[in-house]
């Protein structure tokens, strides 16, 4: 009896105790006896790259997920493989990145759905807007109770998701990405309210990237990586840094810059260590104070400014969400600006459709095949069309059947794109097959600039380095590429200059040479910041 | 090759062919509650129809509007869109041409008049049409809802017209237009004699001709079925996908609008409140069980045609309201059956997350 209490002593020790947790998806090993041990009344800050499983941890943790191996406890008691209403009874609160909530019903109506209070056979709304508004005056989450959630900003439908929590009796709060869509002044009245809910006894486990409130706000950390728990911190005498190589690794970039010369690509001359867009007549395109306003009304390119000359690869380095994809489509036609230039081969683009845009020498791989790039139920040989189709038509209207046909046998074979029949629904094909569509009817016709984003994402060995030698002979043919990649080997790989994405800013452009995975991860996550211009 | 459009034919007929089957299996047992012998029952049918030159004229001429409806919807379908208008297009079709058919002299022949009229036609229902079209580009309004209401007003708007000013006395159709009438197949093959099948039939044919040139060979064509897949990835490849929305209810409310030609300038030589009778309705099932394919429908149409026209030989011996449910469980068979209905129910199924 002794030895069990002890030992029950020792868990309790734990709100939430996870081991050796395994999840596999198909092929993808989500977490690989990952681990977590969070105790009661911390705030606890899980962080990694994407991909390191902290979402599937934390799905496993909220009953959303079983997991295929270890053991999970919270209050000591062992909770493995329970369901989603399991965990709510049991006090896991969730709050997801992207909301949960009905828009047309009031902020009171969403906290106590599924809970009504009722008075005889109906519900008692009155009551409903009490109990929200005693619940945040105690808490301090100030919303207002009696307005529809859609017409709320986002920090206050943040609150409700969070009260809805609260309502159902949470005391173990997960929150995925909280500050991803806040403003800064948004982010410190939330960072008050979880101090209050730990000081009230309450424990949060917190997501995010950015390193700089890891360390505002945790009290522990743990660092995952590749499916892994590699570290585990006490928050006090950390700093960003040294979270920042736990998270990135210690191991050198793949590939390196000798490589590409080997392959005979000429690197572009000496980088001027004082580059300036304006000075430089040449560029093969040219970006002035860009702005692009959100969904949500924020400023999510906030004032870019860069150019890239012909021959050269800028690289754009910077955790997803901080502006890349918008810059992107804002570049590529697809997304309107706000303000700003953009200059293709000395050639006004800003008022010009996605259609002119590729006219003037713009190619683009969007980073979501399956969305944009690829229509899944055409075959491979009209998928090689795809924006090209003024190209293969005739004055008349019609496309030009053989024409489209040739193009797709000489591409097929050129990019071997596998299996090697063009009547195939591109949605048939491999995940790399489908990108070597893109990269083939994007990089196989004339232009001058190529905005690859996310070339290579779920792609596999063969292929990526198949398009990473096509980008680097696309360099040595002269023209300019924005590379935007998750991937920061691949982006110091490839890249001549290396420019730092963040919250909608470049916060620095640099030399690749001089650039290493450390010294960007810590623009990245903005713990380091610096104008480029 | 070969194999691979075998495959294709397969993949396109399975689904009606047991959608077919089912509703012959539920035929059996309605037929059999009536008492009567389902073979009876049925050669009834076919002799009623493809079984005298009579009866196929009717199903040639029933055929002949729910074509054009058929293709006006598919047409819709493959830009991402549900034209339910079509109906009230097939009216307005029908109206402007009786229109124009009324303001021309006699004197003009038919080889001047007849393209005139068609021209009104179209014009009359790619006006109709372009309205939702427009509201949605322009609004956001969704298609469904607009054409569906539009419906009520347009259909109000010209008994209104043709009850208050042109009508003939007593009657509620107006009077005989006087050029651009299109001949009926007995004045060349008497067998057909009595029964309203015209030349329309032959522009139904060429128009289904023509959708599958457009959708399938022209540029145009490429990108509205691009719109209709992926609007997204449509947009990335430089096309204008409200432009291309505004385009598919024109030209599909055009379509619609020359099915209105059938019965105006082939049968009638009159417009006449209520001509349409549903075929608008009925064109949304033929292009369903038709798979949006031009040729597809042109085959869906000769079928709920000849169930239609089948509904009166049988009447003797079961209530003619049988084909009816009949048609409906085919449509409800192939909607469970297609996959791009499976895909929409899907699609509908999924959270929303605000």
């Amino acid at each position: 009896m002794t030895g069990s209490a002890t030992a029950l002593g020792e868990r309790e020790k734990y709100a939430i105790r996870m081991t050796g947790i395994d999840k596999t998806f198909g092929a993808v090993r989500a977490n690989r006896g990952a681990s977590l041990e969070v105790r009661p009344s911390e705030i606890h800050a899980l962080v990694g790259e994407n991909g390191a499983g902290k979402s599937t941890l934390m799905k496993i943790l909220g009953g959303l997920q079983a997991p295929d191996a270890g053991t999970m406890e919270v209050n000591g008691r062992d909770v493995t493989g329970w369901s989603t209403s399991e965990a709510i009874a049991a006090g896991i609160g969730v709050v997801h990145q992207h909301f949960m909530l009905v828009p047309t019903l009031t902020v009171a109506e969403n906290i106590v759905l599924g809970m009504e209070p009722v008075k005889g056979m109906r519900f008692d709304y009155a009551a409903a807007v009490a109990q929200v508004e005693k619940l945040s005056k105690e808490t301090g989450l100030a919303v207002p109770a009696d307005r529809k959630v859609a017409e709320l900003s986002v920090g206050e439908a943040q609150r409700v998701e969070i009260l809805k929590t609260l309502y159902r009796g949470a005391k173990i709060l997960v929150l995925d990405e909280p500050t991803a869509v806040l403003s800064p002044p948004e982010v410190r009245e939330l960072w008050t309210v979880l101090r209050g809910l730990r000081d009230a006894g309450g424990t949060i486990v917190l997501i995010t990237h950015r390193l700089d409130e890891v360390v505002e706000i945790s009290d522990a950390i743990t660092v995952m990586r590749a499916g892994q728990t590699v570290e585990r911190l006490t928050t006090s005498g950390t700093t960003p840094a040294q979270i920042a190589r736990a998270m990135v690794g210690r191991e050198v970039a793949l590939t390196s810059r000798d490589e590409a010369s080997a392959l005979g690509a000429p690197l572009t001359g000496e980088i001027e260590p004082g580059f300036h867009p304006s000075d430089d007549m040449t560029s093969a395109i040219r970006v002035a104070d860009l702005v692009v306003i959100g969904s949500r009304n924020t400023r999510v390119v906030d004032g870019v400014t860069f150019s890239i000359r012909p021959g050269e690869i800028l690289g754009i380095a910077g955790v997803e969400g901080n502006g890349q994809t918008e810059l992107i489509e804002a570049l590529a036609g697809l997304r309107p600006l706000e303000s700003g230039t953009i200059r293709i081969n000395g050639h006004d683009v800003t008022q010009e459709n996605v259609a002119e845009r590729r006219q003037a020498g713009l190619s683009h791989i969007p980073e979501d095949r399956h969305h944009r790039g690829l229509i899944l139920d055409y075959s491979v040989t009209d998928n090689l069309v795809l924006g090209r189709q003024e190209e293969f038509g005739s004055r008349r209207g019609m496309l030009n059947g053989d024409r489209i046909r040739e193009n797709s046998k000489a591409q097929i074979a050129e990019f071997d794109i596998r299996p090697p029949d063009g009547e195939i629904a591109a949605r048939n094909l491999s995940g790399g097959n489908q990108q070597k569509i893109v990269i083939a009817r994007e990089m196989g016709q004339s232009f001058g600039v190529l905005l690859a984003s996310q070339p290579t994402r779920g792609v596999d060995v063969g292929a990526i380095e198949f398009i990473h030698t096509r980008l680097r002979e696309a360099r040595a043919e002269g023209k300019a590429i924005l590379l935007v990649s998750a991937e920061l080997k691949e982006v110091l790989a490839l890249s001549d200059r290396v420019a730092v994405m963040y919250r909608g800013k470049f916060s620095k452009i640099i030399p690749a040479a001089e650039a290493s995975e450390e010294s960007l991860g810590e623009y990245m996550t903005g713990s380091k910041k610096e104008d480029a211009a | 090759m070969s194999s691979r459009f075998r495959e294709h034919l397969e993949e396109a007929l399975f689904p009606p062919l047991v959608a077919l089957l089912v509703a012959l299996i539920c035929g059996d047992l309605l037929i059999m509650s009536y008492g009567q012998s389902p073979a009876t029952v049925y050669r009834l049918l076919l002799e009623g129809t493809w079984g005298n030159a009579y009866g196929f004229g009717q199903v040639l001429y029933k055929a002949t509007t729910l074509i054009f409806t058929g293709l006006s919807v598919s047409l819709a379908i493959r830009a991402g869109l549900f034209n339910v208008g079509a109906e009230s297009q097939l009216a307005a079709g029908g109206f402007v041409a009786a229109l124009v058919g009324l303001g021309l002299s006699p004197s003009m022949p038919g080889i001047l008049a007849i393209p005139l009229c068609l021209l009104a036609a179209a014009i009359g229902g790619s006006i109709v049409g372009a309205i939702p079209g427009w509201l949605k580009v322009k609004y956001g309004a969704h298609e469904v809802i607009v054409t569906i209401m539009l419906n009520f007003v347009v259909l109000a708007l010209l008994n209104y017209i043709v009850a208050a000013k042109i009508h003939v006395p007593e009657t509620l159709h107006t009077p005989e237009i006087r050029a651009g009438g299109i001949a009926r197949l007995d004045s060349f093959i008497p067998a057909f004699h009595g029964s309203a099948a015209n030349l329309s039939i032959l522009i139904a044919l060429v128009t289904a001709a023509a959708v599958w040139v457009y959708l399938f060979k022209s540029k145009r064509g490429f990108e509205m079925r691009a719109v209709g897949l992926q609007p997204e990835a449509a947009e990335y490849g430089g096309v204008s996908v409200g432009g291309i929305w505004m385009r598919a209810m024109i030209l599909s409310g055009a379509i619609a609008g020359l099915g209105g030609i059938n019965y105006v300038l082939g049968y009638k030589q009159y417009y006449e409140e209520g001509f349409a009778g549903g075929a608008g309705f009925l064109g949304i099932a033929v292009a369903l069980v038709g798979r949006n394919h031009p040729l597809g429908v042109v085959l869906a149409a000769l079928f709920f045609a000849t169930l239609s026209q089948g509904g009166l030989a049988i009447h003797a011996f079961v209530p003619k309201q049988m084909v009816e449910v009949l048609q409906g469980v085919v449509i409800l068979a192939v909607a469970m059956s297609v996959p791009e209905v499976r895909r929409a129910l899907r699609q509908a199924r999924k959270p929303v997350a605000a």
